[in-house]
């Protein structure tokens, strides 16, 4: 096309960002057309409750690290099983990253949720597991499977010669991995891996389907608690606002990465 | 039909493996209607973005910067989102603000999850569109406009066909995600397939049961997709084009 589309740059403006904060001005501004003496206007709702929603949000973004750091650490384990020499350590670990990259997040977090103990006994002393540490691995299963993926493509995107190359100065395949190889992959990971970040970060809010009390949680209980309409979609959108302000750089920071390694 | 009960309620007396859902015609029911409504809903979903996700892709390589700056906005939006609260936000708060007619609300449960679900999709199908619109040769565009084809015709009949042929390996891993993001509507009671089954779990208290068999299904409607969409990626094929 003569017009091309936007280019990557344009693309990843944060006009969407404004565009939101816009929409929840406006409808504060809608909101507070029919100023009823004695209630808190909307405004002074949202601004009474913001602690409480940080409050939740920084729990979200607990949750969030917690569950990334577990996935990965699992995830890279369970990569290196995916590209192992030994057939049948390749086929489990097939089977488990294939189950668990096309298992709904919600799933796994209940066969979490209701699966696993909340407390687990060895030799008298008693490790409690409270709800957020059990939705914290439910969502770290997916983001390890995925991890798994992204080490092994990875790996794989590294041409054979260097392997060979390698082997001809006598370097053991556990040398040429740790030396060669896998420096070379970190580069590579980054992008995808801070891609699955975002993705986490917009899923522990499923925690509040399970009963974690996290920033889904807690905008319910407000708007039970106010029991005013016309906060609803001012506080629904305050939500989506924080959300957006967290994971939109992390995406535009994602692309920009993207774009200079594929220049390269 | 009856073996097959017959054999589920030999399997619970002898091993106390609990799946009512093959011998109590109610759970049954309740686990068919909601398989078939995670179906509809994830058909109706697909459908509504792959539409208007191929129109948003078009509308991004408009020549008013005014228009591109709104697909944009749009699709960062939803992709940058939790999709579970925009889930809400349609349904708790735009939904009681919309006039009723005849007494009743527009849209039901299912209703939002189609609204709510169809436009994060289509945040994602238009990235994926334009990436295949972009990946269509130039020169094969221009030939087009040389045979006298608007720019209308030429996105209709040259380059969208082209770029279908690209993005179905995207839209493949779309799709998935598609069928995985409809167990949210279980946040607002859409009687869909995790839904009903937690239904079945909370009466009959068989939670291991339940769980191995809505994995099961979903890993199942997920294969059965991939298979689906190879096999449409096969019949599509453009000799020369691709890989």
């Amino acid at each position: 096309m003569s017009h091309s589309a936007a280019s990557i740059s344009e693309l990843l403006s944060p006009r969407a960002g404004i565009a939101l904060a816009a929409l929840l001005v406006a409808s504060l501004v809608v909101a507070q057309i029919p100023p009823a003496a004695p209630k808190l206007s909307v405004l002074e709702l949202l601004w009474k409750w913001t602690p409480l929603l940080a409050e939740g949000f920084v729990f979200n973004l607990l949750i969030s690290f917690c569950a990334m750091a577990v996935g990965t650490v699992a995830g890279v384990l369970m990569g290196f099983a995916r590209i192992s020499l030994h057939a049948p350590v390749r086929g489990t670990s097939w089977v488990v990253v294939q189950f668990f990259r096309n298992a709904p997040w919600l799933v796994l977090l209940f066969f979490v949720m209701f699966l696993m103990p909340f407390e687990v006994r060895v030799r008298g002393a008693t490790i409690p597991f409270p709800d957020w540490v059990k939705a914290t691995l439910g969502l770290a299963l997916p983001i390890m499977a995925n991890v798994a993926e992204i080490l092994r493509g990875a790996v794989q995107s590294i041409p054979t010669a260097q392997w060979e190359a390698a082997r001809s100065l006598a370097f053991s395949r556990r040398q040429t991995l740790w030396k060669i190889i896998l420096p070379q992959c970190v580069k590579r990971m980054l992008p995808p891996w801070m891609n699955w970040y975002a993705i986490l970060t917009m899923a522990t809010t499923l925690a509040s389907i399970v009963g974690v009390s996290e920033v889904m949680t807690i905008t319910n209980r407000i708007t039970n608690a106010e029991g005013r309409t016309d906060l609803l979609i001012p506080i629904y959108l305050y939500v989506l606002l924080a959300f957006f302000v967290y994971c939109y750089p992390i995406a535009r920071w994602t692309r920009r990465l993207e774009a200079r390694y594929a220049e390269r | 039909m009856d073996d097959v009960a017959a054999w589920f309620l030999w399997l619970y007396k002898t091993t106390g493996i609990k799946l009512t859902i093959f011998y109590d015609p109610y759970d049954r029911n309740r686990f068919v209607v909601g398989f078939f409504t995670t179906l509809k809903l994830s058909a109706y979903c697909l459908v509504l973005s792959v539409v208007l996700g191929a129109f948003a892709a078009w509308l991004a390589g408009s020549r008013v910067a005014a228009v591109r700056r709104v697909v944009d906005g749009f699709v960062q939006l939803f992709r940058n989102t939790p999709p579970l609260v925009q889930l809400y936000f349609f349904y708790f708060a735009v939904g009681p603000v919309l006039p009723k007619v005849d007494g009743a609300p527009i849209l039901g449960s299912f209703g939002w999850a189609v609204v709510s679900l169809t436009l994060l999709e289509t945040a994602f199908a238009a990235e994926i569109f334009r990436a295949g619109i972009e990946a269509v040769p130039r020169a094969t565009i221009e030939a087009a406009q040389a045979l006298g084809y608007s720019r209308a015709q030429i996105y209709r009949k040259v380059v969208l066909p082209l770029a279908i042929r690209v993005t179905m390996p995207a839209m493949n891993n779309n799709l998935v995600n598609l069928v995985k993001t409809t167990t949210l509507a279980y946040a607002i009671a859409v009687p869909e397939l995790v839904y009903m089954s937690a239904q079945v779990w909370s009466e009959q208290v068989n939670v291991p049961e339940m769980m191995v068999v809505l994995l099961i299904c979903y890993v199942a409607i997920v294969g059965i997709i991939n298979q689906l969409m190879q096999w449409l990626e096969a019949r599509l094929r453009v000799p020369g084009f691709g890989q």
